[in-house]
């Protein structure tokens, strides 16, 4: 079946009508006739590539009371995602071939974006033995990219080794980056002010920016693609930009949180807001945005991390770190980034879609709007506003930080490979050719 | 009591706490004083009332002050010891405390090791909660007793000059004193090695200092009204790192040798003080580390009287939190008599 967008403006350019057939851009004209497409009236609307997230926790296998791979595809597609990389801290963790096969299988199986797992760079996520690497990167989920996001791979000789190891495979090693002597497994509050007030084990910015430091030198040194996850500090935007200015191959991903949010929320204690790394002061938050309008920073990555009620309902100190994301990182995006004038929707869409895709080595995803280009695409109302109410989120969790909040511009449908997954703001029941 | 002085629904923290509200505590606080001489302490004030001693972390003093303080107010009172996280247990904080504010309890007196753990349960209970220590956070009632034995010794704290030595980085103590001797008119000086400095200190409405001899000296600051000596965990000695997620581990200084000398209140920096000067210390007292014996034992030292004001403020704020306005000083007559 096809699809015809009448007077949708891609990358929020001159309105023109898109048809879609048989998974793909097939005309884009001032005008077009409908003859049997279904015809969707995109007046006002712009048409950019699905989202691709870089950081996505689906928590299949291991905690399916907090999402599931199709509760997760869900809030994706909601979201405007086509694609999401699903990260290796599962129970068990995704650190081998049939691991990532299994949850490459559960996304196709959902089938409301494209799951691409990420494997393991140590095994277990112990930070002292390479994972299986390059048996995930020749499985059939052909993974691209690596990290033992929640844990830092702290050792610089592991971290060296696995830089050097995934070249092969036009891989990249992402990095979260908190040296553990510095910031340890209790650190649940950005250092500084605040956390000294309220009597916080502080997570130091310094914490962050050495690990950069070092992973930028071992990238060149080992010649390796390096991708640094969730940036929140101003200092690890002054690294990364000088290790581009030199050549290094760095890329890096912001969350929307770190977009928005400072740390004076968690004054009140809730948990809600606890998130790792923390939320940072306002000079942080201004110093990501620019890093992003910029392009030293490459991405927005979610960092969707659901987590069950009984996770949050502990003190502070004592709750899961962790924020969702995927529904509501359009209109954060558009509240932090397009709101204040620091970027531009082509700049969205390259930075929502176009870089993350390259990143993650994702085929399909991320291209231009072009006839003949697959029909991986979200359309967005600008003026929309989209209500924040945790309820009546798609994912199983409710730890999003935003309630109550109304975010600018709304998603209004998601196509993958040309078939609808959401319509008119709700998922379409629908099933999509794979 | 009026509605300007009385305290809130819950304390929380010593910033809960405006002047008025923090000298009605104290008023009454000695009030109660005075029973603690008499041969029969009873008083009916709180009869009918439970109160529940929910404590999350070994505590001998401050528990067993709550727990005289409920019962000389005649308050059922039953401790829980809940120690081990409930995270540990697989329970959730919130279902540990809403099953025990379920039997109908009037108040909680809340120890937990997690700062902001006692904020959290305030929002998900109906009754009174009161603040016996969350983390490195606040202890709100060892501030009040500690203002209330300063008031004893110094009156009216107004520009009275009381320094603060120790952990303040780690020490709920510290942070609960500085708000409400600053409530009360006071100057606060923390004085402690650089890293046992919380981050942000310079923020906070006090001065600091790492040289405790010049701060003794009067010479930094002005002359000095009192002295607040804070307990240093001896595992904040030497290589020690952190194992549970409330474990803050070592490597903050060397050794407890070099403490003592550098900042132990030690017979020499004893006789920098004026005859006046009251010693505090909450305890318990690691007698030669931060405090010499000389010291501890002097005639300044008022570690006892604060054990003793540690009741007196405790029922000061139940009897003021949970005796209700309805009930205008009910029993109270028989103290003032």
């Amino acid at each position: 079946m096809s699809i015809l967008l009448r007077g949708v403006a891609p990358l929020g350019g001159r309105p023109v009508d898109v048809l879609l057939d048989g998974g793909c851009i097939t005309q884009i004209e001032p005008h077009l006739d409908a003859m049997d497409a279904q015809v969707i009236e995109a007046d006002g609307l712009i048409l950019l590539p699905g989202f691709v997230d870089l950081h996505t926790h689906l928590r299949e296998p291991g905690r399916e009371d907090a999402e599931t791979v199709a509760s997760g595809s869900a809030a994706a597609a909601l979201g405007g995602f086509t694609a999401v990389h699903a990260m290796a801290n599962t129970t068990p963790v995704a650190d081998t071939a049939e691991m990532v096969e299994q949850v490459a299988r559960l996304g196709a199986l959902a089938g409301l974006v494209d799951v691409r797992p990420v494997g393991a760079v140590s095994k277990g996520l112990a930070g002292e033995q390479l994972a299986e690497i390059a048996n995930m990167a020749r499985s059939s989920a052909a993974v691209r990219i690596f990290s033992d996001d929640g844990n830092c791979v702290h050792d610089s000789r592991l971290m060296r080794r696995a830089l050097e190891y995934v070249k092969p495979f036009d891989a990249v090693v992402a990095q979260h980056a908190q040296d553990p002597r510095l910031a340890d497994h209790a650190a649940c509050a950005h250092e500084g002010e605040v956390s000294g007030r309220l009597g916080l084990a502080g997570w130091p910015a310094v914490a962050e920016e050495s690990i950069v430091a070092r992973d930028v030198m071992l990238a060149e040194h080992t010649g390796s693609r390096l991708h640094v996850c969730h940036v929140s500090t101003a200092g690890t935007v002054e690294v990364i930009r000088w290790a581009k200015r030199r050549g290094i191959s760095v890329t890096a991903e912001v969350t929307p949180h770190h977009l928005l949010l400072t740390c004076d929320l968690i004054t009140g204690y809730d948990p809600v807001y606890k998130v790792n790394p923390p939320l940072r002061p306002d000079e942080d938050v201004a110093a990501v945005r620019a890093g992003l309008a910029d392009g030293t920073i490459d991405a927005v990555a979610t960092d969707h991390a659901p987590h069950a009620p009984h996770d949050k309902d502990h003190a502070f100190p004592d709750a899961a770190f962790g924020m969702l994301g995927l529904q509501t990182a359009l209109g954060v995006v558009a509240e932090s980034m397009v709101a204040t004038g620091l970027l531009d929707w082509p700049g969205v869409a390259d930075r929502m879609s176009c870089r993350p895709a390259m990143i993650g080595r994702v085929a399909g995803h991320g291209r231009p709007i072009l006839v003949g280009e697959p029909a991986n695409l979200v359309l967005v109302d600008p003026a929309g506003e989209y209500l924040v109410d945790p309820a009546r989120l798609a994912s199983l969790s409710r730890n999003t930080p935003f309630a109550g909040l109304v975010l600018p511009a709304r998603v209004t449908a998601t196509f993958l490979r040309g078939t609808p997954t959401v319509l008119e703001g709700e998922l379409a029941r629908r099933e999509v050719a794979v | 009591m009026t509605e300007l002085d009385r305290p809130g629904r819950h304390l929380l923290s010593a910033a809960d706490l405006s002047r008025e509200q923090a000298l009605a505590i104290l008023e009454t606080a000695r009030q109660m004083h005075a029973i603690q001489t008499r041969e029969v302490k009873k008083l009916p004030p709180l009869r009918g009332r439970t109160i529940v001693n929910l404590f999350f972390e070994d505590s001998t003093r401050t528990r067993s002050s709550f727990e005289i303080a409920g019962k000389w107010l005649s308050a059922d009172v039953i401790n829980v010891s809940a120690k081990g996280s409930s995270v540990s247990k697989g329970e959730s904080l919130r279902d540990t405390v809403l099953t025990v504010v379920a039997m109908g309890i009037d108040a909680i007196v809340v120890r937990h090791p997690a700062s902001g753990a006692v904020q959290r349960i305030a929002g998900w209970v109906d009754c009174h909660v009161i603040n016996a220590g969350d983390g490195t956070h606040e202890h709100p009632t060892q501030a009040l007793l500690d203002a209330y034995v300063l008031r004893a010794r110094l009156g009216d704290l107004t520009d009275r000059h009381v320094v603060v030595v120790g952990d303040i980085a780690h020490s709920r103590v510290a942070r609960s004193n500085v708000l409400l001797l600053t409530t009360l008119g006071a100057r606060v000086t923390l004085v402690g090695p650089p890293t046992l400095m919380p981050a942000g200190v310079e923020t906070w409405t006090c001065s600091t200092s790492w040289d405790l001899d010049l701060v003794l000296s009067g010479k930094a600051f002005g002359d000095v009204d009192a002295v607040m000596m804070l307990r240093v965990q001896r595992e904040r000695m030497g290589g020690g790192s952190g194992g549970g997620v409330h474990d803050i581990g070592g490597q903050f200084v060397p050794t407890e040798r070099e403490y003592a000398i550098g900042y132990g209140l030690s017979p020499d920096r004893l006789d920098l003080l004026a005859e006046d000067v009251p010693v505090l210390h909450p305890g318990p007292m690691n007698r030669g580390l931060e405090i010499s014996s000389l010291a501890a034992d002097d005639a300044r030292s008022v570690v006892l009287e604060q054990v003793q004001a540690g009741v007196a403020v405790r029922m000061a704020v139940l009897y003021r939190m949970l005796a209700g306005a309805d009930e205008p000083a009910s029993g109270l007559e028989v103290v003032s008599a």
